[in-house]
């Protein structure tokens, strides 16, 4: 390990944050919503996408085809049948609602799945890696991670500046009442919005499995490191997140190479200098423009 | 045709309006006046279903729409240019028209025919919205809810914080619109403003009616008493 290959991984890892972290922010800047349960919606999807690969013997890096979609419905359907309700009663409902939800996940999971830890079997692609240089080489997987979330912010970028559906989706995140004198079906569109932050929360967990292992807890832990994505690179930005997702993977990757245990505390440190410092953020928050 | 009957509305234990009824008809303008707080807001809003009624009907062409939800009712044609315009920031002047489309209502009203009836909007329609004047925002806010192709047009306040100029200029469009057979009910402050332009206008009081007519045959004094309150109420339909 030397400095660059430090920072280098640390890039990498950063993808995957951001791939936690812009469905979190989507659904925030959208629907109000803070999501508590957003990584323990990651790990259902990979546990869903153990489930496809046991039944159908589909290739774990193809399960995506399956999951995301899958979780697309899904999330519509929490947003309209349990998060848009409690909406309606006030914000902190909301909070004490997707608490829950992580809450029944975690203990769901564990009853019917046990407490063991699983990750995919990608066969020898796991340990495949791009060699650079002598001192750095670039792993097969966490570089398709990376490029997943890129194609992903690309995509949604696209889908919010370019589409009817997208510019609905701006306008009710803007202003909720003139959406709907404009003729908008808010509730169908803030449903719509849930979709997308849950096909991309399904491809976080998938990406989670690929790359190391989740168990029925894991989901809080990678809540945090999204919440902390979101707030480095800016509340609202999509591309704050990967902005944010970059710092702070190569804050933990340069903290873990001074001090092989420090990783994760540097990281923290780092998220809290951001939000001493700049607590808007380091990209302005606004929606795809 | 839009029919309010007897609509009554509450916030909370505070009664809005009492038993407010009224009708527009293709190609008329009626205009609401009425004091602060006469409930004249509330009325368009409860209207556009941004208020329910608790009581009373709302009817458009005859069909019940008074437990529709807001976005379903500008499918129906009732589309609201709400007070303050309320465009979307984050949007650009374009994208605030499209938006206004979102009912899929099919009619005369696109982009072009809006870039027509407002000329200096086409050449700007990639700004921000909000780098817009005031006046500039309302003429937008009234494009938005033309894309709608609304069959009646609300209009709330369209004069406030605007200068005297602009009023005129964005008041100038009405008869346009009124003349393609739209129906429009307008709630304005600058009571001489809405008389001009009004074919029969209604007063409000503290949520009731108080006086409807013609604007030529309603005398200074009774529209003051009538918005005031200050002598005997005038009963509602006792024109001047």
């Amino acid at each position: 390990m030397n400095w660059v290959n430090a920072i280098v991984q640390g890039i990498l890892l950063g993808g995957l944050y951001a791939l936690f972290a812009c469905g979190l922010s989507l659904l925030f800047g959208v629907v109000r919503v803070v999501n508590l349960a957003h990584g323990d919606f990651a790990v259902l999807a990979a546990y869903l996408a153990l489930v496809v690969i046991t039944t159908t013997h589909v290739p774990a890096l193809l399960t995506f085809i399956i999951v995301a979609p899958l979780f697309a419905i899904f999330g519509y359907g929490v947003q309209r049948l349990i998060i848009q309700r409690s909406l309606e009663v006030s914000p902190l409902t909301t909070l004490l609602v997707t608490f829950g939800l992580s809450v029944v996940i975690q203990n769901v999971l564990l009853v019917t799945a046990s407490a063991d830890s699983h990750s995919f079997d990608l066969g020898s692609l796991i340990s495949a890696s791009l060699r650079v240089t002598p001192e750095l080489s670039i792993g097969y997987v966490p570089l398709m991670i990376f490029l997943t979330a890129v194609v992903v912010l690309i995509g949604l970028q696209l889908f919010l500046s370019r589409t009817a559906m997208g510019r609905a989706i701006r306008a009710a995140a803007d202003d909720q009442e003139a959406a709907s004198i404009a003729g908008v079906n808010t509730r169908h569109v803030f449903g719509i919005a849930a979709a997308i932050a849950f096909a991309t929360v399904a491809l976080a967990g998938l990406a989670l499995g690929s790359s190391s292992s989740f168990d029925p807890n894991a989901g809080p832990a990678r809540l945090i490191f999204a919440f902390e994505a979101v707030i480095i690179g800016g509340v609202g930005s999509l591309w704050g997140t990967l902005v944010g997702g970059i710092i702070l993977g190569v804050a933990q990757a340069v903290g873990a190479q001074i001090d092989p245990s420090g990783g994760v505390l540097a990281g923290h440190l780092v998220f809290l200098a951001v939000l001493a410092l700049r607590p808007q953020g380091l990209i302005r928050a606004r929606l795809a423009i | 045709m839009l029919e309010v009957r007897n609509l009554t509305v509450r916030h909370g234990y505070l009664q809005a309006l009492t038993e407010v009824s009224l009708t527009v008809a293709p190609g008329e303008t009626l205009a609401i006046i009425g004091a602060n707080g006469a409930g004249k807001s509330t009325l368009l809003r409860s209207i556009t279903g941004l208020h329910q009624a608790s009581a009373g009907s709302i009817r458009l062409g005859g069909r019940d729409i008074t437990a529709l939800p807001t976005h379903a009712r500008v499918r129906e044609g009732i589309v609201l240019v709400p007070e303050g315009r309320r465009l979307f920031p984050s949007l650009s002047v374009e994208e605030n028209l499209l938006v206004g489309q979102s009912s899929g209502r099919s009619g005369s009203w696109n982009l072009p025919a809006v870039y027509q009836l407002f000329s200096w909007m086409g050449d700007r329609r990639r700004e921000p919205a909000v780098h817009l004047s005031g006046g500039e925002q309302q003429a937008v806010a009234i494009g938005r809810a033309l894309m709608a192709n609304p069959q009646v047009l609300l209009l709330d306040e369209l004069s406030l914080g605007l200068a005297p100029t602009m009023v005129r200029r964005i008041y100038s469009v009405l008869p346009g619109l009124v003349g393609r057979g739209m129906a429009v009910l307008l709630v304005e402050q600058d009571v001489a403003q809405a008389l001009r332009i009004a074919d029969r206008f209604q007063c409000l009081l503290e949520g009731r009616t108080t006086l409807e007519g013609k604007p030529a045959d309603a005398t200074t004094e009774k529209i003051e008493a009538a918005y005031f309150g200050l002598t005997g109420r005038a009963g509602p339909g006792s024109a001047a």
